[in-house]
């Protein structure tokens, strides 16, 4: 199996998508013959021309608008803000039309598109080019909010997100667009969306997190087990919304424990909706609080500063060791 | 019935100076020798600072940037052309016009190396002045609103607001305009069409034959000038100030002129355009023709050339120098200036971010 990058899983998932439907198309931003700022896009005009892969206008609003327009009318494209920081100018079509289109007609028309963009930090990027504000898009009803952690997961969701029936909006996680790669098959392969994925099983605590924050995660946990013994359940949520509840109250059931890793600001986010959920169904069994550990409240810091502002490997060491330790 | 004419456009175009330093004399704007030396400086200090940057960038020194070589005229010429309670509203190619209405040398240094700081001017820079706007058209409306309150508290100042030629897709762009002109804001707004916007050519970007005449739509005086000539450009500003400040609302200008290098420091334009197209653009660039100007009227020479250049690359040394001596600033910062006033909760936040970072450097 080759080892891809993101960046590769995804343009493989385009390309493979592209030339089994022709009714998938990709338009954005710098996309065409540019290959996209991050590459994502890159050869995809050559092999498909200019009005499958459509360099547009410097206009988000109209680029989710016209993309409503092709999915009603039987097309399944895949738009691409070329920063999340940018997406704000198309959540109007997004909020007022493109996940209300199935409701609005009863059914009658619907929406299947993909809007994909990078997102998040740690990639010393300009202001604007940094946040992590998957909460947006996960609080409107009627759009679903996928995030991959990974080449491989990112290339078989981005191939779901194409095939599924309503509004998805994909965050890429840019910090790992090239920072490491893993074996992706050349072969088709398809993972559900609203499903998270156990990555690792344990007994003694559960975390969960989604994209960046997988790496460091992990690292921490393998310390922390090396350390404590203690035996750590790993949940990717893969899917932001819907929420797939069930897999984390499963596991917490039987841990008891809970760490929740987020680089989004602390208040309103996803982890919150988690610890919600937990509260409803699993209160009873937990013998510790269930931690969070996040961004903060503030304005998304420049660069300088960012490293310590996104959950650091230490402090999320110590989150872990507090919680078992509880 | 036969159908009747209701209206007829047209578009004009301005240039002054052309590249190989012809001049139209009847046109030359009525600027002092001091003030052509003034502007000559501006642009010299930003084409350093942009030169001396692309090194630094290179060198890992400071982050990814946008470079406004070649695109010096226009805000260096609108600088000149302002009064010192108008509003300078740029996008992020103005370089030469912030550093004209006194921005420090350090700041862009700052602000490209991750910095807030880089964002905070001296406080009789920054009280007119806007941060960029990175958003690509987002200043456009608010550079509307800035004029509406000028007009408001009957002040005789007046905005400008730059953009480039791919913010005029943006829905922001016509808002702008449409409200600038509904309230006859006194806003001068120059597009600096410099071709392209990253990969995306001129002429993909809108049908348009000028993008000065989306102006026309909205009833907007507009005109398009050579972008490298700064003389056009500040003959084009100063009218559409005058305008503004006489009650006559807002101007668009469309400054044709070239993004010489790469749109950021991230992108290769290698892979969407030919370099001979810019080696083209390379003669018409507006030092070399405004050096040539300055000559003509025996104001400068080649000992004077020298001399500004090295007392430039001096203060560019100084700058860096200060710059690298003084980051970082404390962590915490972000913390302040979210409010007005603090809340509980960031407090909290604060104390706690603190906290784990002691335990950090004590582990
Ligand atoms: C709303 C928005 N969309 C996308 C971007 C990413 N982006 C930054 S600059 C740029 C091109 C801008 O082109 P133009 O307006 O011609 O200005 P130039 O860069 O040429 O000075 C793009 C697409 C952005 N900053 N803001
Ligand atoms: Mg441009």
């Amino acid at each position: 199996m080759p080892k891809l990058t993101m960046v590769q899983a995804i343009n493989l998932a385009l390309q493979q998508e592209m030339a089994k439907d022709d009714r998938v198309l990709i338009l954005g931003e710098d996309v065409g013959v540019d290959g996209g700022v991050f590459r994502v896009t890159e050869g995809l005009q050559d092999a498909f021309g200019p009005t499958r892969v459509l360099d547009t206008p410097l206009a988000e609003s109209a680029i989710l608008g016209t993309a409503i327009g092709m999915a009603v009318a039987g097309l399944r494209p895949v738009a691409e803000m070329q920063f999340s920081g940018f997406s704000y100018l198309m959540v109007h079509q997004w909020e007022g039309n493109a996940t209300r289109m199935r409701s609005r007609t009863q059914g009658q028309h619907t929406c299947p598109l993909v809007v994909r963009m990078p997102y998040g930090g740690g990639v010393r990027a300009l202001e604007h080019h940094s946040e992590s504000r998957e909460a947006v898009y996960a609080h409107i009803p009627g759009g679903k909010v996928v995030i991959p952690s990974g080449p491989r997961n990112a290339r078989a969701l981005l191939v779901a997100a194409i095939r599924d029936p309503d509004p998805v909006v994909f965050m890429e996680p840019k910090h790992s667009y090239r920072s490491f790669r893993e074996e992706v098959p050349e072969a088709e392969e398809v993972m559900p969306i609203g499903q998270a994925q156990v990555v690792q099983p344990g007994s003694d605590l559960t975390v969960v997190a989604w994209g960046a924050m997988m790496r460091p995660l992990l690292k921490a946990v393998e310390q922390v087990g090396g350390e404590t013994g203690a035996s750590i359940e790993v949940i990717d949520l893969l899917t932001v919304s819907p929420l797939d509840s069930a897999t984390i109250c499963d596991s917490v059931r039987r841990t008891g424990r809970c760490v929740v890793v987020q680089e989004a600001p602390r208040s309103f986010g996803v982890a919150s909706e988690i610890i919600a959920r937990l509260n409803d169904e699993v209160l009873l069994y937990l013998e510790a609080p269930v931690k969070r550990l996040t961004g903060y409240d503030v304005v998304t810091p420049y660069f300088g500063r960012e490293k310590a502002y996104i959950p650091p490997l230490p402090r999320i060491v110590r989150g872990l060791r507090e919680t078992l330790a509880f | 019935m036969p159908r009747k004419t209701l209206a007829e456009f047209t578009v004009e175009f301005l240039q002054i100076l052309d590249e190989d330093g012809n001049f139209d004399a009847d046109l030359e704007p009525d600027l002092p020798p001091a003030e052509l030396l003034r502007l000559y400086r501006g642009m010299v200090r930003a084409r350093e600072l942009d030169q001396r940057m692309l090194k630094l960038q290179r060198q890992g020194r400071i982050g990814t940037f946008g470079p406004c070589t070649g695109q010096e005229a226009p805000s260096a010429a609108a600088a000149l052309a302002m009064q010192k309670d108008d509003w300078f509203v740029g996008a992020f190619r103005e370089l030469s016009g912030r550093l004209l209405r006194g921005e420090p040398l350090t700041n862009p240094l700052y602000y490209y190396n991750g910095w807030e700081e880089g964002n905070v001017q001296p406080p009789e820079v920054g009280r007119r002045m806007l941060p960029l706007a990175v958003v690509v058209a987002s200043q456009v409306p608010q550079a509307a609103g800035l004029g509406y309150a000028v007009k408001y508290r009957g002040e005789q100042s007046a905005v400008v607001c730059f953009l480039g030629d791919g913010a005029t897709s943006e829905g922001d762009f016509h808002e702008g305009l449409n409200f600038a002109a509904v309230w006859q804001a006194p806003v001068v707004f120059v597009s600096q069409n410099n071709q392209w916007a990253i990969s995306i050519p001129r002429a993909q970007q809108t049908r348009s034959r000028t993008l000065a005449q989306k102006g026309i739509a909205y009833e907007i005086p507009c005109l398009q000038v050579d972008g490298n000539d700064p003389l056009a450009c500040y003959a084009a500003i100063k009218e559409g100030l005058d305008r503004a400040r006489a009650g006559g609302g807002p101007t668009l200008i469309e400054a044709v002129t070239y993004r010489l290098l790469m749109h950021t420091t991230a992108d290769d334009p290698r892979k969407y355009r030919d370099e001979a197209e810019e080696q083209e653009w390379w003669r018409k660039e507006p030092l070399l023709r405004f050096r040539k100007y300055l000559e003509a009227k025996r104001l400068w020479d080649e000992a004077r050339e020298n001399a500004l250049r090295d007392e430039v690359r001096a203060e560019v040394d100084a700058a860096v120098a200060t710059f690298e001596e003084t980051a970082p600033w404390p962590p915490d910062r972000p913390f302040e200036h979210v409010f007005a006033r603090s809340e509980p909760h960031l407090d909290q936040q604060r104390r706690e971010f603190l906290a784990g970072l002691k335990e950090d450097a004590d582990a």
